[in-house]
């Protein structure tokens, strides 16, 4: 085949889009738009890292602060919600062998999450409106520094994202719960209960004899509890992005609301509770599950201890609801008792959970050596080592102690956070799209494996590398959300930077690599409407 | 008191060998998932040791930090420690206002910043000649924001802004305000 044809139609044209079903385009297409919003959040943060080596001319540093809020919003968003949205969406009825509640529900968290995402970005980039995810009160109603109607539009985005994420957890416990046309009836119920964990004291304390059967697997139960925290996390955001919408309605309208009628401590306890949601909650429970999946897939082995993951994974979901104040250890107003407790101790009940979680997916792997080095393998490990250097670095700034020199350093934001999620989450996720590619596209074969070698490689190096420099820069005093104009931290920003650029290049190579598998046409013929009229997964086999 | 820098460097070696062994651990394990051998699970007892190591490494670090880290007591017991200087701040539209030009300490003494915003949420940071951090707090309007320190060297230190407070934050920087003499 020649170069053209292959970029035009895909690896020996094996990729049909005519053939997918309606539920493998779905599927498929929040996997697309979740990748290419990767790719935007990438260059992003390497505009970022330019700008931290040396201010780029012209870009003021309005731009700048626009770029960095924006920044963690697409990628959280609009990639990692994209991207794990579609896959669950095709996973839990996989799973379950019964067709989603609702594949029109499915394309509507898929609109409203790609046009949500745009329409924040944009705002973000014309308007320059920028209080950054954190959103400390009363910042995003101060309009001597932002321009009110940018804001709207902001928040607007934002709700649209929302919205989509509603209609993801209500698709996800239907699937669960609901009776299919022709089916035997399903307790719903108690299918409910068994997905979200609340019938965990049957599996634990019962006798071994008289225990019944968890009613939905291991990966399903994860991705339900999961979804708990991404349902409350939806309602914060938007009951926030509602109260903002309020103050910056009034200013249109030439009234000044009282900026101090709300708590800024307390405001700061009810977001960052809402936030952790996703960052100590969804994200790790959600990880955990996939991991879980994924080792049984490759393995084709039941999973190692898999009550006690189950249990780590509702333990994990009520320790999400109650670690938030790890984020307010600087607060000196912020009670003592719960900087303790919920700062320090129960945060810690995360190296335990994912710890376990860590092990239990090792040992299953390791229990059906020798394994082939697949790319959903080796992308599975890096998932891995991810967490393994990043929840322990989380631990050690969520101490009272260490806090006082880590808090808002590089360190946080190097070790902890870019390596959680460029090496633990996005590793994970590739290991799943790297697995579920043959699958959604009824057998369409990599265009290389030389680059998706290359891809792992540099995207691995790449991430640790960005986040150890980072780190050894917030050591030194580097602050994160900031500009330094004298060149003080170059040495450590400058690698950080090379990291960086090899992030971009594995990206460049996966995308090449899914192009010239997919082709032009096939990828366009993804976004068309299927041909099929099945609620079916996969297409019938002839 | 030790200072913070030396808190920092025992912490970097320490995550830095922690890092170097899961990495390796992770090579190994790589390596070896793909070569024929014997592949067995751990057993239930090694399991539930591998739980409780887990469980008491978390919550040992928090211990061991709280009785090796001399700042920690001084900021738990904060109110009822009389301090040897006390600096009012105020901060207003991106900009420190402090009591004096230079607030001046001696080494050793206890040192009590008591910080109020008047409209943002800021930071609060002292940072050495260097760029290094010697502590830092957040600055909450409407709320008491009260840091007590003890210095251990004498030399001149910058109070700049730890949070973010809009694009206007990042130039809160005020150098040489504080001054710990011998």
């Amino acid at each position: 085949m020649s170069f053209i044809d292959t970029f035009l139609n895909g690896e020996q044209r094996l990729f049909k889009p005519n053939s997918l079903t309606p539920m493998q385009k779905l599927a498929l297409r929040f996997v697309v738009v979740g990748v290419l919003y990767y790719g935007l959040s990438a260059i992003e943060g390497m505009i970022m890292r330019i700008y931290e080596i040396q201010p780029i001319p012209g870009w003021d540093s309005e731009h700048f602060f626009a770029i960095m809020t924006a920044h963690p919003f697409v990628g959280i968003f609009g990639s990692s919600y994209s991207i794990v949205f579609g896959a669950f969406l095709f996973l839990v009825p996989f799973l379950m062998k019964k067709p989603l509640w609702s594949i029109k529900l499915g394309n509507w968290s898929f609109i409203l999450i790609t046009f949500g995402t745009l329409t924040f970005w944009l705002t973000g980039f014309i308007n320059h409106y920028a209080p950054l995810y954190t959103l400390y009160w009363p910042l995003p109603a101060d309009f001597s520094q932002f321009n009110p109607l940018g804001g709207a539009i902001f928040i607007l985005g934002i709700a649209l994202v929302m919205v989509g994420t509603l209609f993801f957890v209500f698709n996800i416990f239907k699937t669960i719960a609901y009776t299919p046309e022709g089916w035997e009836k399903v307790p719903a119920k108690a299918m409910l209960a068994s997905a979200t964990g609340f019938s965990w004291k049957e599996s634990i304390f019962r006798r071994k004899s008289k225990r019944r059967d968890n009613l939905v697997s291991l990966p399903v139960a994860a991705i339900a509890r999961g979804s708990v925290d991404t349902f409350l996390n939806a309602i914060i955001i938007t009951f926030t992005g509602v109260l903002i919408l309020v103050y910056m309605v009034a200013a249109l309208l030439g009234y000044d609301l009282r900026e101090s009628a709300i708590d800024a401590l307390l405001y700061k306890n009810w977001f960052w509770w809402g936030l952790d949601l996703i960052a100590d909650g969804l994200v790790l429970i959600f990880v955990a599950g996939t991991w879980y999946l994924l080792a049984m897939l490759i393995t084709g082995k039941d999973l190692y201890m898999a009550r006690i993951a189950r249990l780590a994974l509702w333990v994990e979901m009520i320790v999400s609801w109650t670690v938030w104040s790890h984020h307010l250890l600087a607060d000196q107003a912020q009670p003592v008792v719960l900087k303790i407790v919920s700062g320090e101790f129960v945060t810690a009940f995360e190296l335990i959970t994912q710890g376990l979680a860590f092990f239990i997916t090792l040992i299953t792997l390791w229990s059906a050596r020798p394994l082939k080095m697949t790319n959903e393998l080796k992308f599975l490990l890096g998932g891995l080592l991810g967490f393994g250097l990043a929840v322990p670095a989380g631990i050690i700034q969520a101490d009272i102690g260490l806090n006082r020199i880590l808090h808002n350093t590089q360190w946080i934001i190097g070790p902890h956070v870019h390596v959680a999620i460029l090496i633990g989450l996005v590793m994970t996720l590739y290991s799943a799209i790297y697995f579920l590619l043959p699958i959604l596209t009824n057998g369409a074969k990599l265009y290389s494996q030389k680059l998706a070698n290359f891809h792992f490689w540099a995207h691995l190096i790449g991430g640790i590398g960005m986040g150890a420099f980072m780190g050894m820069a917030g050591l030194k005093g580097m602050l994160r959300r900031t500009i330094y104009y004298e060149g003080e931290f170059n040495l450590y920003m400058i690698l950080a930077g090379i990291c960086g650029a090899l992030l971009i290049l594995a990206f460049l190579a996966f995308l090449y690599n899914i192009i010239m598998t997919l082709g032009v046409n096939g990828l366009i013929g993804i976004f068309m409407p299927s041909k099929l009229k099945t609620k079916a997964l996969l297409p019938e086999e002839e | 008191m030790v200072d913070s820098n030396l808190v920092l460097n025992g912490q970097t070696i320490a995550y830095t060998l922690y890092a170097i062994v899961i990495i390796l651990l992770m090579a190994w394990f790589s390596y070896n998932i793909t070569r024929p051998g014997k592949a067995g699970v751990l057993s239930n007892r090694l399991f539930a040791i591998l739980v409780i190591f887990l469980a008491v490494l978390g919550v040992s670090l928090h211990i061991a930090t709280s009785m090796t880290i001399p700042w920690v007591p001084i900021d738990l017991n904060r109110g009822d420690i009389t301090p040897d200087k006390t600096f009012e701040i105020t901060v207003a539209d991106h900009q420190f206002h402090f009591p004096e030009e230079k607030m001046v300490a001696r080494v050793g003494e206890i040192v009590l910043f008591d910080v109020k915003s008047e409209d943002l949420t800021y930071g609060f940071g002292i940072f050495r000649t260097d760029k290094s951090m010697v502590c830092q707090m957040q600055v909450v309007p409407g709320h008491r924001n009260d840091l007590m320190w003890r210095f251990e060297k004498p030399g001149l230190y910058t109070v700049r802004s730890t949070e973010y407070s809009g694009p206007k934050g990042h130039q809160m920087i005020v150098k040489d305000v504080l001054e710990i003499t011998e």
